[in-house]
């Protein structure tokens, strides 16, 4: 049960939409979003840069999220399941 | 209240409302763009999608939303040309295919779209396209917040925050709720435990009377928001009254494009004749969008009114909280 918990609390999960920045051309990139490639915009986060994982909402990125936060928002989590645990 | 319709139905699924104890009841706001849009704005719409030579972009749900005497869907059996897009540069795309036509935008959604409605405008004018149209029903979230706590109608203790909107404009447009009505915000993300923390955060604030703005949502929600969107925003739209379903007019509640970009503004070209809009008979999804009623309370859910055959937007849309207590909690 323990294992099952961790496992159900991995990184994607945290990313709510994960789309991840495969290439860019001007205020247009390629996305990958669970397997599935699309074009999007990214006029709204000029400073995206390959590899970073974005909010993606009707076709453009929205913000960049920060992995240190998620981070420490798991942790956050593992604390809350930890607590369940005891009780 | 949570005011996001995405958070209505997250709760919903994974069981959250069942897990809090009594004393922590979740009301449903005013979250879900589709069915804040007004029967008149609906009809507007639909007159524009009769409009000869036109084509209507819209984003999925609304082309079902009933108005006075249909819905788009109807108008595009009825030889309309109604196309369903997933993005405003979808609108643009097909502006570019079809030059002779004018292809409409049928603008909704709050603080999350609105950049991305702006920058299809600016792209638009960086090709010089003279056929593309926006009708801006976009709405501004914190005054609508502000507009249902002045009403007053119901005792609310804390409000979650749509994460998405807070990823955009920041915490600081959620000041005035703590400081003027001792309200507290937690912006929340989408997954179970980002709620649920999000409102023990709330219940913290409550029990030491201490109300304020948290952000519950960091690893995508910084303090400042996505400046780069606001500055487009700010740019090709300014703040106007909007007519809420359920609330009525709103003061500088929602956006309109500026004199500048009017020449993609579709309320400067189409004029259409909407005098009469009547809601349907008996649908109380204005009552449900203030959280004034739960869905089950109202007469015609889940007989008259269901997903399948929706009276009002709140059965319609994906974030309607009609739709999601329907799908998830029929049995309660």
């Amino acid at each position: 049960m323990r294992s099952f918990r961790r496992a159900t609390m991995s990184f994607d999960m945290c990313l709510a939409i994960p789309a991840l920045i495969l290439s860019l051309d001007g205020d247009n990139a390629e996305v990958d979003i669970g397997g599935v490639q699309r074009r999007i915009g990214t006029m709204l986060t000029p400073q995206v840069k390959v590899g970073d994982y974005v909010l993606l909402h009707t076709g453009f990125s929205i913000g960049i999220l920060k992995p240190e936060e998620a981070e420490q928002t798991l942790a956050a989590f593992r604390e809350l399941a930890e607590i369940s645990e005891i009780r | 209240m949570e005011f996001c319709g995405s958070h209505t139905h997250a709760l919903l699924r994974y069981g959250i409302r069942d897990l809090l104890p009594p004393t922590i009841t979740m009301k449903s706001g005013p979250g879900c763009p589709v069915c804040v849009t007004s029967t008149h704005d609906i009809d507007t719409a639909i007159a524009i999608a009769m409009t000869p030579q036109t084509i209507i972009a819209t984003y999925g749900d609304l082309v079902r939303v009933p108005g006075t005497g249909g819905s788009l869907e109807r108008a595009r059996a009825a030889g309309a040309d109604v196309r369903v897009v997933y993005s405003a540069l979808d609108a643009i795309a097909i502006a570019e295919k079809n030059p002779s036509r004018q292809v409409v935008l049928v603008g909704i959604g709050f603080e999350t779209t609105a950049p991305t409605v702006a920058a299809s405008i600016v792209t638009a004018s960086q090709k010089g396209l003279r056929n593309y149209r926006v009708l801006s029903l976009l709405k501004l979230t914190p005054p609508v917040m502000q507009a249902l706590l002045q009403l007053g109608e119901l005792r609310i203790d804390g409000i979650l925050c749509p994460g998405h909107v807070s990823v955009i404009t920041g915490l600081e447009p959620y000041g005035p709720i703590p400081t003027r009505f001792g309200v507290g915000c937690a912006v929340s993300g989408f997954e179970p435990l980002d709620m649920l923390r999000a409102i023990g955060l709330l219940v913290e604030q409550f029990e030491s009377g201490s109300p304020s703005v948290v952000n519950a949502y960091e690893r995508a929600v910084s303090v400042q928001g996505n400046t780069v969107a606001q500055q487009l925003i700010d740019r090709v739209l300014a703040p106007c009254n909007a007519e809420w379903r359920g609330l009525g007019c709103v003061p500088d509640s929602g956006l309109s494009l500026r004199p500048e970009y009017e020449m993609y503004d579709a309320a400067a070209l189409f004029h259409p004749d909407v005098t009469e809009s009547v809601e349907a008979a008996g649908c109380r999804c204005g009552d449900v969008l203030r959280g004034s009623i739960s869905p089950q309370e109202c007469p015609l859910f889940g007989t008259a009114c269901t997903p399948e055959y929706p009276v009002g937007p709140c059965m319609v849309s994906h974030e309607g909280a009609c739709a999601a207590h329907f799908t998830y909690s029929l049995t309660a």
